[in-house]
């Protein structure tokens, strides 16, 4: 994916998120660092763009919540989360660069869990390359990218001095 | 990237590097954000076990590790000497080694002797944080200090602290020098000749025993306690002597610039370090230092539990 293909199916997933959330001053785009941060507000952008609403955004770190600490040799650097409260009757979208296993997502509901109840969480990511270990699926997909367990998906976005990319890497 | 913390143990601010303590401090403030969620707890330490082993007795210190602790989600056990099999002529490293074989992962160790955190962490496998060793170092104290100055201030580079009290026998005093000299802090220590030799300047540090002359030009002024159980006579006349020469005094309060950080650690003697309507006012940030103090024991646990072993 080229820097305009990214555009393009950001600004598709903020159609459809104006599409699937009538009343959409109650959702929240929860990014989880660091590129899910940038991608949430990017389509925050479009939105604003096409409906002329600004929705918030903010941002959900996983570090602490993963089910992995003490397996790996490198230790999560933990962030603050930041999201607007109180999340009652919102609807809080996880934006993340690429969907892989689910456990970051998992992670991600227990996060938002710790702050309240929203009314519902929803999940959108630039790549699905599928290969869940959980029962997880997303609600908006940028692009769905058949991948074997040996590859690697790297996204830039948002990079000062390089343009934004997708691509596939064999290890 | 490089991994910033391989550490398992955390025995003092000596040893640290100031990337070391500033990723401490970063880590930190992550934990601070958890204290202001709905549910005050993460799962990141889920199934480890955490002793408090307090040789020497304490109150805020074992508190703030057994609260940091829960909400992280491990498990704690306290253990105080007098309930231990220490009183019993069981030697430290015994008692230590049996910790160790309930599969123990942390041990917080409070000791009055210099050294005994060192001694157990080169001999067990489980994380080893010195939550104070004789006169020796407090480094979670001093850190929750550095957080505090930094939080308040936005930097802790070029800043002029002034350290104020027992310093000879202060473990906080000294791992309050490492860590702010480390991080490019202009350090004077005040006291009476007798608790605050001369020998320390070696450390990159001033001393001054004239607390009037440092007032005016400090950011940040950290009172010590008066720690009468450690004192004998000889090291100055009495209570009320010190009060008069060192003591913060509403009076002496009036000679701080408007937006210098008033700090101790804890517990205060009102009327002998400080006066109580300067712990109270507004330049005070003594209970900032207790909130924080969670923020950075949770970040310490974190980093030396959480690592692979």
């Amino acid at each position: 994916m080229d820097a305009e293909a990214i555009r393009r199916a950001l600004q598709r997933i903020a159609h459809e998120i104006i599409e699937g959330n009538p009343q959409l001053s109650k959702v929240v785009l929860a990014g989880i660092p660091s590129r899910g941060v940038e991608i949430a507000q990017r389509i925050a952008a479009f939105i604003h763009r096409i409906e002329n609403i600004d929705i918030e955004t903010g941002v959900i770190d996983v570090a602490m919540h993963r089910d992995d600490v003490g397996t790996r040799p490198e230790l999560p650097v933990v962030r603050a989360s930041k999201l607007p409260l109180p999340l009652e009757e919102r609807t809080v979208i996880i934006v993340d660069d690429v969907l892989y296993t689910g456990r970051t997502v998992r992670a991600a509901m227990d996060a938002i869990n710790s702050f309240g109840r929203p009314a519902r969480i929803q999940l959108a990511a630039l790549v699905d390359r599928g290969h869940r270990e959980l029962p997880i699926r997303p609600d908006y997909v940028g692009k769905n990218l058949p991948t074997s367990a040996a590859e690697k998906v790297r996204v830039r976005i948002g990079s000062a001095k390089e343009p934004d990319g997708v691509w596939v890497e064999r290890t | 990237m490089k991994q910033r913390w391989n550490r398992k143990d955390l025995l003092g601010l000596r040893e640290l590097s100031a990337e070391e303590i500033t990723f401490i401090l970063e880590t930190a403030d992550a934990f601070k954000e958890v204290g202001t969620r709905e549910i005050k707890k993460v799962p990141a330490l889920r199934g480890k076990t955490l002793v408090n082993f307090f040789v020497e007795p304490s109150t805020r210190t074992r508190t703030s590790f057994e609260l940091a602790a829960v909400r992280l989600s491990a498990d704690v056990i306290n253990i105080s000497a007098s309930a231990s099999s220490l009183a019993k002529g069981e030697t430290l490293k015994d008692t230590a080694r049996n910790l160790e074989a309930l599969h123990a992962d942390i041990l917080v160790l409070r000791h009055s002797s210099a050294g005994a955190p060192q001694f157990l962490a080169q001999r067990l496998q489980a994380s080893v944080i010195n939550a104070g060793d004789g006169a020796h170092e407090h480094p979670t104290q001093a850190l929750l200090d550095l957080y505090t100055i930094r939080e308040k201030r936005g930097t802790i580079a070029g800043l002029h602290v002034a350290i104020i009290g027992d310093i000879l026998f202060s473990r906080v005093a000294r791992s309050n020098i490492f860590g702010l000299v480390k991080l490019g802090a202009r350090v004077t220590l005040v006291g009476p000749s007798t608790l605050v030799p001369r020998e320390f300047e070696k450390l990159g540090v001033e001393v001054s025993y004239k607390i009037d002359n440092v007032l005016p030009n400090a950011d940040v002024v950290n009172l010590l306690r008066i720690q009468h159980e450690r004192q004998r006579k000889e090291y100055f006349p009495g209570i009320g002597e010190y009060t008069r020469f060192f003591g913060l005094t509403k009076e002496r309060a009036k000679l701080l610039k408007p937006d210098c950080l008033i700090m101790h650690p804890g517990p205060i003697n009102r009327g002998v370090e400080i006066d109580s309507e300067v712990a109270d006012g507004l330049q005070s940030v003594i209970l900032d230092q207790v909130t924080n103090g969670l923020a950075v024991r949770m970040a310490v646990l974190y980093l030396c539990g959480g690592i692979a072993t």
